[in-house]
């Protein structure tokens, strides 16, 4: 019994220690598209995060950034985006550029 | 006679939605989704028509988003009718839309290169203003299924991305 409640306690260090260090791991965001627009319209992340567009819509879309990256999101699929530079973009979707949504990546 | 008509119909058209709305009482939800769908049909029609005469890749890349959100809107639009059991009912608007379209196409039809692209992508703003105007003091206010209503809504923003994107190739084909 009471090896057991020592390997429970190892056990339960050992995931405080890996949920502690999930803060400072890479996230993957959603970013949802219903009826044209991208909801949360602004997302706070940090350089590694990857946002994850989720298109709801019959209808493609895309976020492009001007002179910057694009990316194509199919209709009731999925892209994805890893961010790796740091400060604030607006991006809207070149398809219905009423569309639009910002990134405000951290270092 | 005919002098008129036409007249009266590009007025018509320069003034948008106010005219149709006057024009008469507030029309029934078969009326609006048959006025929706002529709308979206034309457009795919004048569209494959750029499609078949463009070759600049601006006007094609518009062209083609249009056939293809135009067809998607209208897939939903016939979904619904069916779910909802309304049989869509011709009526003076989509008459109008439809002649007027036939006459841009026959104009366009005698244009080539450049002068081709400006027009129909001009003519692609002014028609997609029109429409919005159309949803916006019309059609929206006037549906009485929320279904129908939820629908339209979607199609202005959809329409409204549409003339932003218009204007946007119209810019660049100065």
């Amino acid at each position: 019994m009471r090896p057991g409640a020592s390997n429970r306690r190892l056990w339960f260090a050992a995931l405080a220690l890996a949920i502690a260090a999930t803060p400072a791991a890479a996230e993957t965001i959603q970013v949802t598209i219903d009826k044209l627009v991208f909801s949360p319209a602004t997302v706070e992340a940090k350089v590694g995060d990857t946002i994850e567009w989720v298109n709801k819509d019959v209808f493609a879309h895309t976020a492009t950034v001007k002179g910057g990256w694009e990316v194509m999101i199919p209709p009731k699929k999925s892209a994805s985006l890893t961010l790796k530079v740091a400060g604030a973009v607006d991006y809207f979707c070149r398809f219905h550029p009423n569309m639009k949504g910002r990134l405000v990546v951290a270092p | 006679m005919l002098v008129r008509h036409t007249a009266t119909l590009a007025a018509l058209l320069l003034l948008g939605a106010a005219p149709l709305a006057q024009a008469a009482d507030k029309p029934t939800d078969p009326q609006i989704a048959h006025i929706a769908y002529t709308a979206g049909v034309l457009d795919v029609e004048a569209a494959k028509q750029a499609l078949e005469t463009s070759k600049n890749k601006e006007v094609l890349d518009f062209a083609n988003d249009m056939v293809r959100d135009h067809e998607a809107v209208n897939v939903q639009a016939l979904d619904l009718v069916k779910k909802l059991k309304v049989t869509p009912e011709d009526n003076a608007t989509s008459k109008a839309l439809t002649k007027a379209a036939a006459e841009e196409r026959a104009k366009l039809a005698t244009l080539k290169g450049a002068a081709f692209d400006k027009a129909y992508v001009d003519n692609e703003v002014a028609y997609h203003k029109q429409v919005n105007g159309a949803l916006e003091t019309l059609l929206i206010p006037s549906a009485s299924n929320a279904e129908l209503k939820s629908l339209l809504e979607t199609g202005l923003k959809i329409f409204q991305g549409h003339e932003q994107h218009a204007e946007h190739v119209a810019g660049m084909l100065k």
